[in-house]
């Protein structure tokens, strides 16, 4: 009877996230909205923006990830060339045809030059919006990237006063802090229960319920991953002769939910991957003593995720974030999963398969669009792989 | 079956030379001479990218500057770079992706072999000017995992805002100080000195000076010069490996004395087959060119009389037509601000601004596009800018692509009946201002 419970609220949540994943208009945020005029939506996009510093502002960050593979995309093509990824299309799709018609700010982190570019298109094409191209160190030093970084932080916080109207106290930012450290940690509580038990908390539903808290306030999310988690430890699910991958490659333009169903069938348990990177890009608990800012900045300098749009100063450092999430999740191979045209993630990947080589660890790779529909090439290169992983590697 | 050749183009006819295109010769090959003879001289080798190119200060450390994307050029217009291209598609790199990137390392797999027939030597370090562009980034990671030498970042924030911060000022001074010059002293072995950065400063404002006025010729009727396909040779010294030295300025006097020269005569811009004929469309162009049909490409707009008075790309390695120029009062301060200010690294709005200015200073018939499918820095955006600028200025625009040398993407068939139908449709404009009036 218990486990029947918790199968139906691990049902009842993934059935929310889902909605929430199909509804291109963002009802929820929009309602979120609504609910007082004070409140205004930040919109951002791949991979990091401080979203601390948006809910102290008492506002909602809104992650906007493209059209996935459901949205026609009509206007937006006309404003890109045929070899330009589909992630910057299908956002100008988004807003031109009035979805994101309640935002109040765009913020463009620094990512790639499409996105960079997408920034000034966006001041161009919505000038009553708030445009920020959101710029990040690549020097790591305290004293010289960190004060840059801090000056930037500082620069978001007084836009966002103005756009609000009110200050933002250090107290209101070391209470968000607080907040996005309690979800961080549930995040990474559901990665972990993923590696212990992947048929638990298949891939689709770990990214659905990743995916929500882009569009929810992160305490709702927070919410919704506690209970997840309390239903699927307890539910029975069988468990299937799989193999192990890291799924990497993922971070901006995302793979359509099929894509990663179409892996989870063709035999490969993800039990880890740099989807949704924001959800854990800081990977301890941010200090809620002190200056809020500096510690959000040294939390990016020091503690967050390793990725292809940050410079690896260490030459021996390049690339082992992976073969430790290899290590980590106990993986038996990794699947690179590019979308076409992903300048950091196509030049990137080279250089990882070199040190995966180096570490003795099998890997695929093969390229995407969010809207591509035909998986079975896909599900046949990795059903391969995961059959060559079992009968051959001997692990 | 339909066979589509390519006509072979007509042997070039004998141009006279101009002094200043024997002056840059004679650079070039020195240069790549002593490039190539470093192992043998003991000089240390750095390699650099083009936007945020520190040259004074990488003189200022006895270094022998290497430029990436200048060799991958040199590749392009000797046909090579094709091969070399394939070359790093098979070892694994992405077709979708720079092909600058895939020269180089495709360069590097079949032996590195500089202009002069001779190996490059190994880079003593890499100096990262991350500026304007996302690839320099990878690109310097992917020849650091083959050269295994020390690399030093040096981060250029973007202009989103359209302005130069004083924390982004800042912030790169910082880099310099404390990051970029000790460790480019414990490398070369050169303590740094600051008054002899001042002094290649000082020059480099007398060549900026001379660039400005060469560029500039260009607003008169007919234009003494094309400020693209030409432009790309009269930037060669000062984006390269020469800008803040005596031969950058002589080579620059020479060019405006010729430049100046012509203007009195009348002529127009000097091409490979001689001197251009009746001017008959002005243009900005926004873009790289392709360097693998270079000629090929130039030849299209000649041909019809057609001159381009203003470009974006000869802005890539700084923009001084706009003011800037490397003041020796503030020798750290400016290297950050050209770096900050080059064209890459300007916001959308401000790259509208300037081709939009362009197209009315310079008089010209309308902004022609050279979408250039490697570079997404470039390219990213460009369908929105040619319909502002056309919103702003009343002249048409245009759009073609190619890329910078990968030959499989030049269409001369495509591009020539663009321009053709470009070229008629700025006729009919003109027709219509005319009944108008």
């Amino acid at each position: 009877m218990a486990t029947s419970l918790n199968g139906h609220a691990c049902a009842e949540i993934v059935a929310r996230a889902q909605a929430l994943f199909d509804d291109l208009s963002f009802g929820a945020a929009r309602q979120w909205k609504a609910a007082s005029p004070e409140r205004k939506v930040i919109g951002y996009m791949p991979i990091y923006v401080p979203r601390e510093i948006i809910h102290a502002a008492g506002f909602l960050p809104l992650g906007i990830l493209g059209g996935g593979d459901q949205l026609e995309v009509i206007h937006g093509d006309a404003y890109y060339q045929s070899y330009i990824c589909r992630i910057p299309r299908s956002t100008i799709e988004l807003g031109v045809s009035g979805r994101l018609d309640f935002v109040d700010g765009m913020l463009f982190p620094s990512i790639c030059d499409v996105i960079r570019n997408l920034s000034g298109m966006w001041k161009m094409m919505f000038p009553k919006v708030y445009v920020r191209y959101f710029d990040v160190p690549q020097n790591y030093r305290d004293d010289i990237g960190g004060n840059y970084y801090v000056n930037e932080l500082a620069e978001l916080r007084h836009d966002l006063e103005q756009l609000g109207g009110r200050p933002v106290s250090d107290e209101q930012l070391c209470d968000s802090i607080a907040v996005y450290n309690e979800n961080r940690r549930l995040v990474r509580d559901l990665y972990a229960l993923r590696i212990q038990a992947p048929w638990q908390a298949p891939a689709t539903e770990v990214y659905l319920v990743l995916r929500a808290g882009l569009v929810l306030p992160v305490e709702e999310h927070s919410a919704m991953i506690r209970d997840y988690l309390a239903g699927a430890a307890k539910q029975e699910r069988p468990r299937r002769d799989n193999c192990r991958v890291v799924l990497t490659g993922v971070f901006c333009e995302q793979p359509p939910l099929n894509l990663i169903k179409s892996l989870e069938l063709a035999g490969c348990y993800v039990v880890d991957d740099d989807l949704l990177l924001i959800t854990r890009w800081l990977t301890a608990d941010v200090s809620t003593e002190g200056d809020p800012l500096r510690n959000l900045a040294l939390a990016f300098l020091h503690q967050s995720e390793s990725t292809a749009a940050k410079y690896e100063p260490n030459l021996k450092e390049k690339g082992q974030h992976l073969v430790r999430a290899v290590r980590r999740s106990a993986a038996e191979g990794v699947i690179f999963a590019c979308p076409s045209f992903c300048d950091p993630a196509l030049l990137e990947r080279p250089m990882l398969q070199h040190v995966l080589k180096d570490a003795d660890v099998p890997y695929i790779a093969f390229k995407y669009a969010e809207n591509s529909g035909q998986m079975q090439p896909i599900r046949e290169q990795a059903g391969t792989f995961s059959d060559s992983i079992k009968l051959w590697s001997g692990r | 079956m339909t066979i589509i050749t390519t006509p072979k183009l007509a042997p070039a006819k004998e141009v006279e030379k101009d002094a200043s295109m024997v002056k840059q010769k004679e650079m070039m090959a020195a240069h790549y001479d002593r490039l190539t003879g470093a192992p043998e001289t003991g000089e240390k080798v750095a390699s650099t990218f083009v936007p945020g190119n520190l040259n004074e200060l990488i003189m200022c450390f006895d270094l022998v500057n290497n430029l990436p994307e200048v060799n991958a050029i040199q590749n392009g217009l000797r046909k090579q770079s094709g091969a070399y291209v394939l070359e790093a598609e098979k070892i694994g790199h992405s077709e979708d992706v720079c092909t600058y990137v895939k020269s180089d390392i495709g360069m590097m797999a079949k032996g590195n072999i500089a202009p002069n027939g001779k190996k490059f030597p190994n880079p003593d370090v890499l100096l990262l000017s991350y500026t304007g562009c996302f690839t320099f980034m990878k690109w310097f990671e992917l020849l650091r995992e083959q050269y295994k030498c020390e690399t030093i970042m040096l981060h250029t924030p973007y202009m989103g805002d359209g302005k130069i911060t004083k924390n982004m000022i800042e912030y790169m001074v910082k880099q310099l100080k404390d990051d970029v010059i000790p460790t480019l002293e414990r490398i070369s072995g050169v303590k740094f000195d600051i008054d002899r950065l001042r002094e290649y400063l000082k020059k480099s404002v007398v060549a900026e000076d001379d660039l400005v006025r060469v560029l500039q010729s260009a607003k008169k009727k007919p234009s003494p010069i094309d400020a693209y396909f030409g432009g790309i040779y009269y930037i060669g010294p000062i984006f390269g490996a020469f800008r803040g030295t005596d031969d950058a300025i002589e080579y620059y006097r020479f060019l405006l004395e010729e430049v100046e020269d012509r203007l009195g005569q009348g002529k127009g811009p000097v091409t490979p087959d001689g001197d251009m004929g009746k001017e008959k469309y002005r243009l900005v162009v926004e873009g790289p060119p392709n360097y693998t049909n270079f000629r090929q490409f130039w030849k299209m707009f000649y041909d019809e009389g057609a001159v381009v008075v203003a470009s974006s790309y000869t802005k890539v390695g700084g923009v001084y037509d706009l003011g800037f120029r490397h003041d020796p009062d503030k020798p750290l301060e400016t290297l950050a601000e050209y770096c900050l200010g080059v064209y890459t690294n300007r916001s959308l709005p401000m790259r509208i601004d300037m081709l939009a200015n362009y197209v009315k200073e310079y008089e010209a018939d309308g902004l022609l596009i050279n979408s250039i499918k490697s570079c997404n820095s470039f390219s990213a955006g460009q369908l929105l800018i040619m319909r502002e600028v056309e919103k702003r200025t009343g002249k048409p625009g245009a759009f073609i692509e190619s890329d910078l040398v990968d030959p499989r993407y030049f269409s001369a068939a495509n591009i020539k009946n663009r321009l053709e139908s470009y070229f008629q449709m700025i006729e009919q404009k003109r027709a219509g201002a005319r009944s108008a009036a």
